[in-house]
């Protein structure tokens, strides 16, 4: 008899509590803006705090009171910003989606090492010991910052650089800010002609820690028909808008350090 | 004594001497949480004053005139449990409309006064120490209000401790768990006072 009774009274209190709770959410029912929500759940939903608001939340929040731009969500892609504009009523804006990419090809073998690191597994630590691991000082150092840093597991080092998978990549940027060496950029993906190389020093210095360091020589620049390069602070740069994407550039550059994905 | 001598033994020894946080250590999750801002900490306090109040008067209630007659009194714990997940639940419908700003700054803090076991704590050592109704909701208050007290000066002590000068090793956490500590110890003191 007992257990019935104690099952009937919680259940009767239960059912009591239930009752003035749904009275109380009526009573006290605060209007929120639905489209809220409808953004929040086109976000990347990482928190990984790019756009530079607390979170999903804060930032969904700021975008319909207006003060976020609706594609201020890199991790939404094409598709979230696109449906975040139907829910605020905007014309989509035109957004090329990015993709971070790694511009160093400096692999074990590749680079020349300096000194055999066997310490904490950290970039930013081994980059602050006597001029990092390897010996150029451009160079992806391998130990995986910007992979603990991607929340979307696009990163994995092999050979001792990064490596990011432009398929899961959002370009969030988080691997960006994390890299000590600012070795990784936010490029069209479009963009696939890449020059993956940064060392500005001079041709023979860059030639003697890295076999495929850019020398600077421009021959590529000489090759490209459409003015879309130029030789800068000792590498070549493409200009994204200028480029065709024709692909000569990387097939006469001596050093291999320009790329076509 | 007259009755007001007793009530005010009664504060003092809810508030200083048997003080929840100090000597029973019941609530330490929001007073380590929500220990940050003297403000912030005050509302913390009041909103567990409010939810211990009105839970002790409605356990007590439940406790006396539903449980013993049913001969449930075993279920005290679930009961209570309910009641209290129900009040809090009420409290933070009723912040969200009132006081937004309150509400975002308790946070998460809100809804964790349904898992704070000093709220539980207090309606069960009502019915563990035999009170009637009037001192059972005395105890939950005065117990609160004891709650408020060290989750203040804590607030109190973190706000100072910001503009220290404090080894690396021991900034954040191991500081503030050192402080509580020592406050720990200085309440000791109050013992045998009542």
């Amino acid at each position: 008899m007992t257990i019935v009774y104690a099952g009937l009274l919680l259940g009767a209190l239960g059912l009591a509590f239930g009752g003035l709770l749904t009275f109380a959410a009526r009573k006290f029912h605060v209007q929120v803006d639905e489209r809220i929500e409808q953004v929040k759940e086109c976000l990347g939903g990482a928190n990984c705090g790019a756009c530079g608001y607390a979170g999903c939340d804060a930032f969904a929040a700021a975008v319909v009171a207006g003060k976020a731009p609706v594609n201020g969500c890199a991790p939404a892609g094409e598709k979230g910003v696109r449906r975040i504009s139907e829910i605020m009523g905007q014309a989509a804006p035109d957004t090329e989606k990015m993709v971070a990419r790694v511009l160093c090809q400096g692999e074990n073998g590749v680079a020349m090492e300096r000194y055999a690191y066997d310490g904490y597994k950290s970039c930013a630590v081994a980059a602050s010991l006597a001029g990092g691991p390897k010996d150029c000082r451009f160079a992806c150092i391998g130990l995986g910052d910007c992979q603990d840093k991607c929340k979307f597991g696009a990163i994995t080092m092999a050979n001792g650089i990064a490596q990011i998978d432009p398929e899961k990549c959002t370009a969030c940027g988080a691997c960006v800010k994390a890299c000590p060496r600012s070795v990784i950029s936010l490029l069209p993906l479009s963009q696939n002609i890449i020059v993956r190389c940064r060392n500005s020093d001079t041709a023979r210095a860059a030639r003697a820690v890295c076999m495929d360091a850019c020398i600077g020589c421009g021959r590529c620049k000489k090759e490209c028909q459409y003015e879309a390069i130029i030789v800068e602070n000792g590498f070549a740069h493409i200009d994204h808008e200028k480029c065709t994407r024709c692909g000569a550039c990387a097939k006469v550059c001596p050093c291999g350090c320009i790329t076509i994905e | 004594m007259s009755a007001n001598m007793n009530v005010f033994l009664f504060f003092v020894s809810c508030v200083l001497t048997n003080n929840f946080i100090f000597s029973r250590f019941l609530g330490c999750c929001p007073f380590l949480g929500v220990s940050n801002k003297v403000e912030t900490s005050f509302s913390m306090g009041m909103a567990v004053t409010f939810v211990m109040t009105i839970a002790s008067l409605c356990c007590y209630m439940i406790y006396n005139w539903l449980l013993i007659p049913l001969g449930l009194k075993f279920m005290n714990t679930i009961a209570f449990i309910l009641v209290i997940a129900a009040l809090v639940q009420f409290v933070e419908m009723f912040l969200k409309k009132n006081s937004p700003t309150l509400y975002s700054a308790l946070g998460i803090y809100l809804p964790l006064i349904t898992t704070n076991c000093a709220v539980l704590g207090v309606t069960t050592l009502n019915v563990n120490n035999g009170y009637n109704m009037l001192y059972a909701v005395l105890n939950g208050a005065f117990s609160a209000l004891g709650f408020t007290l060290a989750i203040v000066l804590m607030a109190g002590v973190r706000e100072r401790l910001e503009s220290s000068k404090i080894p690396e090793c021991m900034k954040g956490f191991p500081i503030t768990l050192v402080s509580a500590g020592l406050m720990a110890v200085a309440f000791m003191g109050f013992s045998g006072l009542v």
